[in-house]
């Protein structure tokens, strides 16, 4: 059976050219890029071009760009490593309900553990934070604000430019998780006013295990690893020069292509979404109308219960997702859909198509085919509908 | 994840729907997630003559429901009352453990349908 593969906010395939680059530097650079030999130096030389990509499609200094093993790590980077740094000045940090776990999780454990004071701001509807609660919430103590790009779950942009701004003038570091938007949208740091920002190669055609975090040159940073002195004395750790090297490509290429892909793919998502609200009473389109990521289209079916209409998708050819990946070994209902004030019932009941480069219009009728059938057996054997 | 077993009884789950005429309705509860299944019973000669089920849950919630009242139709009163969340286990060929407790709301609603039987029949 053809598979139509729809969860590429869960990661991305590797793109071919990538993955050749990759196999490139396995094959030809073994050398550990600390080494002083001509090994060492041609993995650092490799290291140092992928470093200039990277930068150069976010607007950045080479310079400012540390490698780490993914979005995770940089999250936990970004939040550990300014709230050591700044310890003697302010305790305290704000950030969203519905940011990635990498966040949320590494937040609330400095509260247990660290005593840090914790301000989590609501989103609307939309799942949209405004900027002026940002305002409201910083003290005097304040050391962070983090809040994401782009959510992973709904789609909807965040208005960072605007709380950066705001973060500016009260002379607050401030963090954003944009994972699911580097890639697929322009982030230029020159004009956004973030200090930190975390990138993940997986979500851009990349490779699994390695990401980076921006880091402003004059933002106060500490390291939270310890070890050799890489990265700048920023992230110790034998770097991965492959992972690095295609991080760098995957980037190189997605910001080429950007201009084409994304206008297609959010030309795709609103005929996928406007054939399901046509074949599907009762459906839930969630996320903001407008700001929202090109490819994601995240629904609620009334009646139906997620996990089952995935593995429906799943049995019919179709990989879809029920709100984030990471979580989907767990039988909670979404932290994200929640915030935006969705009853847990419906909550439950959540899909997430999140399409790609491989996505066509014939992928798209398929699943318009199985989705309406597949929910009507659903909602056949449910109580609710 | 799952065995062709489950996947046969959530593609096509058998006695979907409530039986008229109840002569019990039961229903459980998952606590971890939430979601429901309730079931129906009609009882004649001393056994289970009839059993169909509606389930708000997850695809093994959907399988579960669907392999306790194909165990239960048929079986006496007794015998079906006494089927737990193993036996469906077993008959579905196991499920991932975070999922059991899928299974022990199909046992647990079954159960209640047939109390409810019995309570209602003095
Ligand atoms: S019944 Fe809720 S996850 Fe199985």
């Amino acid at each position: 059976m053809r598979r139509i593969y729809l969860d590429h906010a869960a990661t991305t395939p590797v793109d071919p050219r990538v993955a050749e680059a990759m196999a490139a530097v396995y094959r030809d650079a073994p050398g550990n890029p600390s080494s002083i030999h001509d090994e060492g130096r041609q993995a650092r030389a490799l290291m140092d071009t992928a470093r200039e990509r990277v930068a150069a499609a976010i607007g950045a200094e080479p310079s400012e760009i540390v490698f780490t093993s993914g979005g995770t790590e940089a999250d936990n980077l970004a939040v550990r490593g300014t709230v050591a740094a700044l310890r003697h000045k302010g305790d305290h940090v704000v950030t969203t309900a519905i940011e990635h776990h990498a966040v949320l999780d590494t937040v609330s454990e400095l509260e247990r553990e660290q005593n840090v004071r914790l301000t989590v701001l609501p989103v609307d509807r939309y799942g949209r934070v405004d900027p002026e609660d940002v305002r409201e919430a910083i003290t005097a103590r304040t050391v962070l604000v983090s809040v994401m790009h782009a959510n992973n779950e709904i789609g909807t942009i965040e208005p960072i430019a605007e709380i950066g701004r705001i973060c500016r003038e009260r002379n607050v570091v401030f963090h954003s998780d944009a994972v699911q938007t580097v890639g697929a949208l322009e982030v230029d740091v020159r004009r956004l006013p973030v200090d930190l920002l975390s990138l993940n190669a997986h979500k851009f055609y990349g490779p699994k295990g390695v990401g980076a975090l921006y880091v402003r040159k004059g933002t106060p940073f500490a390291r939270i690893q310890t070890g050799g002195g890489q990265e700048r004395d920023r992230r110790a750790g034998t770097e991965n020069v492959a992972g690095i090297v295609a991080m760098g490509a995957a980037l190189e290429i997605a910001t080429r292509e950007r201009a084409i892909e994304s206008p297609r793919l959010a030309r795709l998502r609103d005929l996928l979404l406007s054939g399901v609200r046509d074949a599907i009473d009762d459906v839930v389109v969630n996320g903001h109308p407008t700001e929202r990521l090109p490819n994601n289209a995240s629904l609620c079916v009334r009646g139906v219960q997620g996990e089952s209409l995935i593995v429906a998708l799943d049995l019919a050819g179709i990989a879809a997702s029920s709100g984030a990946a990471c979580t989907t070994g767990s039988l909670e209902p979404s932290h994200v859909l929640l915030a935006i004030g969705l009853s847990r019932e419906l909550a439950q009941g959540s899909l997430r198509l999140t399409l790609g480069r491989a996505t066509t219009d014939e992928d798209v009728d398929v699943v318009l085919g199985e989705l309406p059938r597949i929910v009507s057996r659903l909602r056949a054997a449910s109580p609710v509908a | 994840m799952y065995s062709d077993v489950v996947v046969e009884h959530f593609t096509n789950p058998r006695n979907i729907g409530v039986v008229e005429n109840a002569d019990g309705r039961g229903q459980d509860s998952n606590p971890v997630c939430g979601d429901f299944t309730r079931i129906t019973v009609r009882l004649a000669d001393g056994k289970v003559a009839e059993a169909k089920f509606k389930t708000f849950g997850c695809s093994a919630a959907i399988a579960s429901a669907s392999m306790v009242t194909t165990l239960a139709v048929g079986k006496s009163i007794d015998h079906a009352s006494r089927i737990s969340a193993q036996d469906v286990l077993a008959a579905l060929g196991g499920l991932p453990l975070v999922k059991e407790g899928c299974a022990l709301m199909a046992a647990g609603a079954l159960r209640s349908a047939i109390a409810d039987a019995k309570v209602r029949a003095g």
